[in-house]
């Protein structure tokens, strides 16, 4: 990597740190910062993919109250340095390149909670400043927790890059085809996780029926996702429209968990 | 006497624009408190001239606070409407402010995590990602800019109804216009992830079952000797009609599976992890199991 593109990556990853908290541009969706990385590194391609293949992992990664799910912004920004320096572009390098972020999500995990922790101090900083009136000290604390965050990514991030881009490759190619093949087969299937999640959170014995539609009709490979989204919105149209017109007793169940029949079943496993 | 003090929209813009770093020094202890101060600075300084009247609104205003970040913008707007009343001499203590945010954001919370985290960024990453995968530039920019485009114009509407409705809108909350929001959200996205599973959870097992011995007149009996030209003209026919050139038909597990209906494995798989979530098994655990499983897989030759 040249200096300017270090240099770019290392902005980047500061950004996706802040917006790992923050959670409003998503710059720290791997979509959207692997792609970056891969066009300041000249691989805009290859990092459009990989920012494919990760969003797919993390759609249902969310930040839920206090909770904090695995670290995307971490994730994302070392796995795409991982791939630019690994040198391996095909499918099987942007492969090793997403199993190699599940760790580090995890990893990104303990680094937030340790941020979080020290943003403590910035809070009993702002009560004082607040006896005073001191706005500007407010202003000035909250973007100093701002900045953690973002230092959060971005200090990893320059540590990746300052492994020697031999060492990677050699650590890369160290890997036996068994063990990349498995990681290929593996990320196919791990999406499997984030969705059950989602449905987790939505699903009620009112919506089941619309899972089952989307489902048959997703075999029916000449319809886009939008044509597909299309038709979701119009059942849900029409759905809320017709339930409306057939008196109030249409929609009870907004009972969250208990009314969802297949997770009953698999509970009586 | 004194002028009624009013916040203009310029006031009202930055206080949006700043509401987009609430979640800036989030803290174990109050958690988006500092944030939540930070924002309202705009309409404080505005609204109060005094230093001990900035010093008791700072305070105030640096009680806990946690709800969803974008839905954080009616709250907001509902505090500025209460605290104009107040610089302008409204018996609003804070006890009253305090009530009405913490009154708003539990509930409300519960309105923005399904949405957004669940319905809206699912569906509109799933777009951009399996554009994407093709490495197609559309996949990161439809989603960047679909994605900014929703949540600006929320956080920015929905601050101004929460400060024309002021403290009315607590009764709105409870309102069918957000259920039906909800009810519908969930529907697209169940229907959006059902598609998602089928298309994108991708499970192919290599295993070949022993071949199937074709019914005559399914696969094209080759002449012994040379052939003529019309003969051969009804061989290539035949084949473009989808004769098999062979009695054997290959016959794998994955083309079986795939007779019933396409994805099958990957709704099981599904079905599964959400089993394994319910009995609280760490989606962490899970990912790594699952490459673990497929490095097996590989290794036995089964996928």
């Amino acid at each position: 990597m040249s200096i300017i593109a270090v240099v770019l990556v290392v902005i980047i990853a500061f950004f996706a740190g802040m917006e790992g908290i923050l959670d409003e541009f998503q710059i720290h969706q791997p979509l959207v910062s692997a792609t970056l990385i891969g066009l300041v590194t000249g691989h805009l391609t290859a990092g459009i993919m990989l920012g494919g293949s990760l969003q797919m992992i993390a759609l249902g990664w969310a930040n839920i109250g206090a909770a904090v799910a695995p670290d995307v912004a971490l994730a994302s920004v070392a796995s795409a340095i991982i791939m630019v320096k690994g040198g391996n572009f095909t499918s099987t390098g942007i492969g090793v390149a997403v199993a190699s972020a599940i760790p580090l999500a995890v990893a990104g995990l303990f680094l937030t909670m340790i941020v979080r922790t020290i943003a403590v101090g910035l809070t009993h900083g702002a009560d004082a400043a607040a006896k005073e009136g001191k706005y500007q000290t407010i202003e000035r604390l909250h973007l100093v927790g701002i900045l953690l965050q973002g230092l959060r990514i971005a200090i990893p991030a320059g540590l990746l890059i300052a492994i020697p881009a031999s060492a990677v490759q050699a650590a890369l190619g160290a890997m036996p085809a068994w063990l990349t093949g498995g990681m290929t087969i593996g990320g196919g299937m791990v999406v499997a996780v984030g969705y059950a999640m989602v449905i987790n959170m939505m699903a009620t014995r009112e919506v089941w029926p619309f899972f089952a539609i989307g489902f048959a009709l997703a075999a029916v490979s000449q319809l886009t996702l939008i044509a597909l989204g299309a038709i979701g919105v119009a059942l849900a149209l029409i759905y809320i429209n017709l339930s409306k017109m057939g008196g109030n007793n249409g929609g009870g169940s907004n009972g969250g968990n208990s009314g969802d029949p297949v997770g009953d079943i698999l509970n009586q496993y | 006497m004194t002028e009624k003090i009013e916040l203009t929209r310029n006031d009202r813009l930055s206080v949006a624009w700043r509401s987009q770093f609430l979640q800036g020094s989030w803290n174990y202890e109050r958690m988006q408190n500092v944030g939540w101060a930070y924002t309202l600075i705009p309409a404080i300084k505005k609204l109060y001239t005094t230093k001990e009247d900035r010093s008791a609104a700072l305070r105030r205003h640096l009680e806990f606070f946690n709800t969803h970040p974008y839905v954080a913008s009616p709250i907001i707007g509902v505090t500025l409407a209460l605290e104009e009343e107040r610089a302008n001499g409204a018996a609003i203590d804070d006890t009253a402010i305090q009530g009405v945010k913490i009154g708003m954001m539990g509930p409300l919370a519960g309105i923005g995590d399904p949405v957004f985290w669940f319905t809206v960024r699912p569906i509109l990453g799933a777009l951009g990602a399996s554009l994407a995968l093709s490495g197609n530039i559309l996949g990161p920019i439809l989603f960047f800019v679909l994605w900014n485009l929703i949540r600006m114009s929320f956080i920015w509407y929905t601050q101004e109804f929460g400060y024309r409705a002021g403290s009315a809108i607590t009764q709105d909350l409870s309102g069918g216009l957000l259920k039906d929001i909800t009810k519908g959200a969930s529907i697209l996205g169940m229907f959006i992830l059902a598609v998602l599973v089928e298309r994108w959870v991708s499970i192919k097992f290599t295993v070949a079952l022993p071949a199937k011995k074709l019914a005559e007149g399914a696969y094209i009996n080759f002449p012994n000797g040379s052939v003529t030209g019309g003969k051969l003209q009804q061989i290539l026919g035949d084949q473009a009609s989808g004769l098999s050139l062979t009695k054997m038909a290959p016959n794998t597990l994955q083309a079986n599976l795939d007779s019933l209906i396409p994805g099958l494995m990957g709704l099981l798989l599904t079905f599964f992890a959400m089993w394994l979530l319910k009995k609280k098994v760490s989606p962490i655990v899970m990912i790594v199991g699952i490459f673990i499983f497929g490095i097996l897989m590989r290794v036995l030759h089964i996928m």
